[in-house]
């Protein structure tokens, strides 16, 4: 009889030392102080606070962006972009990874040229889309799918993969039915691994959205930071990076919460 | 009504060959073996010898190399009706509770919700774990998913019940606690058992009968009938002479040729 050989368990032993959360948050305010207020006080002193800019003075401009309706202006573009593209490039590269996995021998005549599609530097695809779609909406969510869909694919792929036959061959003796099997053994077990390609697929889809709106458009953070480099605005530029990164927070603390609900059973 | 002289399982010169990176392996031979209806059958055999490939060709998941294997007269193909398999690992859905597990042969035929939690509940407190409905698998131990696993192919009910070490994981004590159990659940429901083990106690105090199996490839080497009373007790039937007496002799059989076991 062949050794079943146990899948290893994902929880690793260093990882998941627990600390107490307090420890934890202090620490981290107590990191975030530490950098911010290192900048704010040397810029200025130690170097330039042209070529750098200072906290407050983003601060002040988040402010005034808020004020004119600009941040908002400039954010919602940016965000559709990017949350369209993503939802659009999830869904399809999941769909496509679960069925090439499905595929049998096709699988093998498609898999090199997916990778070769993917060591290709994407970014160097927006000027094309935009001659194709325009500086409007859909070439941005086009590059945003072309950023996002690899990741998804592989990520699904990969979990296909690592199904627990013994599962599937449970199911199979109780004569379960395709639809069957991807509810209740497919889907679960890959549920982790979407949910991992979609945290890795925020900062993508905000990477496409982004170079998209520095090559042509009219609005959107990346619109937001070429306009403010032309003018050397080096704080305009500071804010439109504060602004992505915020966007990326909040949506990767999103995915967190929709872990904590898919993965109780852990 | 099938007759009874006809087999619930029948394997006729099955032979079964894996095939990995080129390298051709068999892994049984020439195997013969009938399980009529009701009848409890253990086979042991060493490590490695292809218990677990007879089962999966019995359950219709692995496709053999020559000869074949019959249900009810019937040449396996794809994955049979009525066969209920019990894995060595559980193989239970970690996503689910332990009462959606237990409802999933239920849920799969098409049984109305009702049904299926009230069956299920049944079956939960057969095998005592009425309180651990909304457990997930991982809260519990090996012994209590054992337990599940072994309600969930209860709920199944299948005609015969295909059985991979499916106490081998578990501490000596808790093995003998679920073995008891199991094997008074199944005296109550008289189904056919095709049951694979190392422990040679363990097929003896459950089984009809004990079939060894050669080191690979796996061929049949001796047959054991095992003509001890039921009901048994499962722990203190170990006790007896006769029981003795088969112990010694399965011993003899399996350690005797194939280079000797030490």
């Amino acid at each position: 009889m062949a050794a079943n050989s146990k899948r290893a368990s994902r929880a690793s032993s260093f990882r998941d030392r627990e600390y107490s959360p307090t420890s934890v948050w202090l620490g981290r305010i107590v990191v975030f102080v530490l950098l911010i207020g290192s900048w704010e006080v040397l810029s200025g002193r130690a170097f330039n606070a042209f070529w750098l800019s200072k906290p407050s003075l983003i601060a002040t401009r988040i402010v005034d962006m808020l004020k004119d309706g600009d941040l908002w202006f400039h954010m919602s573009a940016t965000l559709q972009e990017a949350i369209a593209g993503l939802a659009i490039g999830m869904v399809g590269g999941t769909l496509l990874g679960i069925g090439l996995a499905f595929s049998g021998i096709f699988e093998r005549w498609i898999y090199p040229y997916m990778m070769a599609l993917y060591s290709l530097p994407r970014v160097s695809l927006a000027p094309l889309f935009i001659v194709w779609f325009g500086i409007g909406l859909s070439s941005k969510i086009l590059m945003v799918v072309a950023m996002v869909v690899f990741v998804a694919f592989y990520n699904a792929f990969e979990g296909m993969r690592n199904i627990d036959k013994d599962l599937m061959d449970m199911m199979s003796t109780y004569k379960a039915k395709w639809n069957h099997k991807l509810r209740w053994v497919v889907l679960p077990s890959i549920t982790v691994w979407i949910l991992t390609s979609i945290r890795l697929n925020i900062g993508m889809a905000l990477i496409g959205s982004v170079i998209a709106e520095l090559v042509g458009s009219n609005r959107g953070l990346g619109y937001y930071i070429t306009y403010s480099s032309n003018m050397l605005d080096t704080t305009g530029i500071f804010t439109g990076l504060v602004l992505i990164m915020a966007i990326a927070v909040v949506l990767e603390q999103c995915v967190l919460l929709l872990e904590r609900t898919l993965l109780r059973y852990r | 009504m099938a007759k009874d002289n006809q087999p619930k399982l029948s394997i006729q010169e099955l032979a079964v060959e894996y095939r990995t990176k080129g390298q051709r392996t068999v892994a049984l031979e020439g195997v013969n073996l009938d399980v009529k209806d009701g009848e409890f059958v253990s086979v042991v055999g060493p490590s490695g010898c292809g218990k677990s490939t007879l089962l999966k060709v019995a359950a219709g998941l692995l496709q053999p190399a020559a000869g074949a294997a019959y249900i009810d007269g019937e040449p396996i193909e794809d994955v049979p009706d009525r066969v209920g398999m019990v894995f060595q690992n559980d193989a239970l859905l970690p996503w689910k509770t332990v009462l959606h597990n237990v409802r999933l042969p239920l849920a799969i035929k098409g049984l109305p919700d009702k049904e299926q939690v009230a069956e299920a509940t049944r079956l939960l407190k057969m095998v005592g774990l009425e309180g651990f409905a909304n457990f997930y698998p991982k809260q519990l131990s090996g012994g209590m998913r054992k337990r599940v696993a072994l309600a969930r192919t209860f709920a199944y009910d299948p005609d015969i019940y295909l059985m991979d070490e499916p106490f081998g994981p578990l501490d000596a004590q808790t093995r003998v606690k679920i073995g008891e159990q199991f094997l008074h659940i199944w005296e109550s429901v008289g189904k056919s058992v095709l049951f694979i083990t190392h422990d040679i106690e363990e097929a003896i105090a459950l089984s009809d009968r004990v079939i060894v199996m050669t080191d690979r490839p796996g061929r049949i080497k001796a047959e054991f009938d095992i003509r001890l009373a039921r009901p048994r007790p499962f722990y203190d039937i170990r006790f007896d002479p006769v029981f003795k007496e088969l112990q010694k002799e399965i011993w003899a059989q399996m350690s005797s040729g194939a280079g000797g076991i030490d």
